[in-house]
């Protein structure tokens, strides 16, 4: 079983899911970030007093996947979520030891 | 007793009071997320304790032996005894054609926001009973005095000294208290480097417009009946803060930067502030005259609390003690016999002379240094005996954690 996280823009966030759920992905999880690589932050100005932001708002999407599928999932995510602008974000595999569904109890693949 | 007069400023009271909670989240939108319920609770609490006392004895101290041109009023009317559905007593007050009671009410509301004001300036860091200790105490030692002197015939009005809703009494007063404490405080932590950018501007900007909505009645309703200056007033109120907002967000842009949403916000309470003094007593575009200036001016004295090396969080020294001196000064040029034949000295340039603008300067240099100096030492004994300020940890924690075992967004609920 592999994790795949994924650092995209926010806005891209609607294409990935439907990407993934038209290849027959089931669930993911999806936080709110902020970070930066390349991609410059901002500044705000409040009352004259100016604040640089370093970070930039950004979505963290996660699923575990079978092993087979982790390679063709993430290329799926990369296309859905390019727009070929600094900032786009990145994708990575990890491995996963050991899987459990709480509703029933199912281990490893069972629980995919 | 006038039906009309009196359904007036019943409206006015629940008007001027929503304005405590407005001003609630006016700065409550601009502190950090970690100190909002403190913010919040400071300004609710004086809806609370600063009722109770103006009912028991501050009332009496404004109030009582009303025209007196001294320095204080009485007991007279302690716990509210002889506060009454009927005429009130005496020759000063014979002029209202409201229930007393009602009267006493309407003063209340603007006694429980001027202290509220302070805390703007001395957001995030001061402890609760601290803060509950210094209002209480403010408002007996200055508030009482300070609206006898204005608004009771006391020795600044025998003087010709003229201010219609509180430029002095609300705004000057409030200013100087806060100028006060803030130097005793001293700085949040982390501050000026650490950036603390309001955590909701528009909570900010809902609290803007309830303000706004409140002034009429803390303008209009000072005219204590439903006639041509109330209307006036009225009309006053939504000229000068449209003026303000377009000084304020025009220098923001002439300074080479955007035109922001808390600069509008601003620069309207600006102008609210500056016709304050004003609003009964000048009409034309002079209302407009006053907010523009108010609003540039308020604006460049964002820059005074950088000079004095002072952090004064939410600038209620640039907002209500430049705007409500910038007011009232103003008002020795604009005030008009025309609008409110209380006016005997009208303005310099309605052809008064420098009469009433003589009086004004010394009002507001009276109310300034009254409530400076009482401040200055109630902020000082408070901080002695029982500690003004709350502790490193508690400030890293957050005001709402550390004083109220509370969290106002919680994430996982």
């Amino acid at each position: 079983m592999k994790l795949i996280t994924a650092i995209v823009k926010p806005f891209k966030l609607e294409d990935v899911k439907e990407s993934l759920k038209g290849a027959g992905v089931q669930g993911m999880t999806v936080t709110e970030v902020q970070g930066f690589g390349r991609q410059s932050g901002h500044t705000e100005v409040y009352r004259g007093a100016e604040y640089t932001v370093d970070f930039v708002p950004k979505v963290r999407i996660e699923l575990v996947v079978d092993a087979t599928d982790a390679e063709r999932i993430a290329g799926l995510i990369v296309d859905a979520a390019r727009t070929g602008k600094i900032g786009d974000g990145k994708v990575w595999i990890t491995d996963v030891d050991r899987l459990v569904r709480i509703r029933t109890g199912e281990l490893n693949d069972d629980a995919l | 007793m006038d039906s009309g007069n009196t359904a007036w400023v019943l409206v006015s009271t629940a008007l001027v009071l929503f304005m405590t909670p407005g001003l609630a989240f006016f700065y409550g939108g601009m502190v950090r997320s970690k100190h909002v319920l403190g913010m919040l609770m400071q300004n609710f609490f004086a809806m609370g304790i600063l009722a109770v006392l103006w009912a028991l004895v501050v009332f009496s101290l404004a109030f009582g032996d009303a025209g007196n041109a001294g320095v204080i009023g009485n007991l007279d009317f302690i716990g509210l005894r002889d506060v009454g559905i009927g005429a009130a007593p005496g020759e000063f007050l014979s002029f209202l054609t409201i229930p007393f009671v009602l009267f006493c009410a309407y003063q209340m509301t603007f006694a429980i926001i001027t202290p509220a004001l302070i805390t703007g300036a001395t957001a995030d860091r001061l402890r609760f009973p601290a803060f509950a200790v210094f209002i209480s105490l403010w408002l007996v030692l200055v508030y009482g005095p300070v609206a006898h002197w204005v608004f009771a015939g006391g020795w600044l009005a025998d003087l010709g000294a003229l201010d219609f809703a509180g430029g002095a009494v609300v705004h000057i007063n409030a200013g100087a208290a806060a100028l006060a404490v803030v130097m005793v405080l001293g700085v949040r932590r982390g501050y000026p480097g650490e950036p603390m950018p309001p955590h909701s501007l528009p909570l900010t900007l809902l609290g803007t417009g309830i303000l706004w909505f409140g002034w009429a009645g803390f303008n209009a309703g000072s005219a204590l009946a439903a006639d041509g200056i109330a209307a006036q007033a009225l009309m006053n109120t939504i000229l000068a803060p449209a003026a303000a907002m377009l000084g304020w967000l025009a220098i923001e842009r002439f300074k080479g930067g955007h035109a922001t949403t808390l600069g509008a916000a601003s620069g309207a309470v600006a102008g609210l502030v500056a016709i304050t003094p004003c609003a009964g007593f000048v009409g034309g575009m002079a209302p407009i005259y006053i907010g523009a200036v108010a609003g540039v001016v308020c604006y460049l004295g964002l820059g005074l609390k950088k000079a004095l090396g002072l952090d004064d969080s939410l600038d209620v020294i640039a907002v209500h003690l430049v705007g409500g001196l910038a007011g009232s000064l103003m008002l020795g040029l604009f005030a008009d016999d025309a609008i409110n034949a209380v006016v005997t000295n009208e303005g310099l340039f309605l052809g008064g002379g420098a009469d009433l603008l003589l009086d004004q300067i010394v009002a507001s240099a009276a109310t300034l240094a009254y409530s400076f100096a009482v401040s200055l030492v109630l902020a000082k004994v408070i901080d002695a005996t029982m500690g003004l300020r709350i502790r490193e940890p508690e400030e890293i924690e957050g005001l709402d954690l550390s004083q109220h075992a509370e969290t106002a967004y919680s994430t996982v609920s």
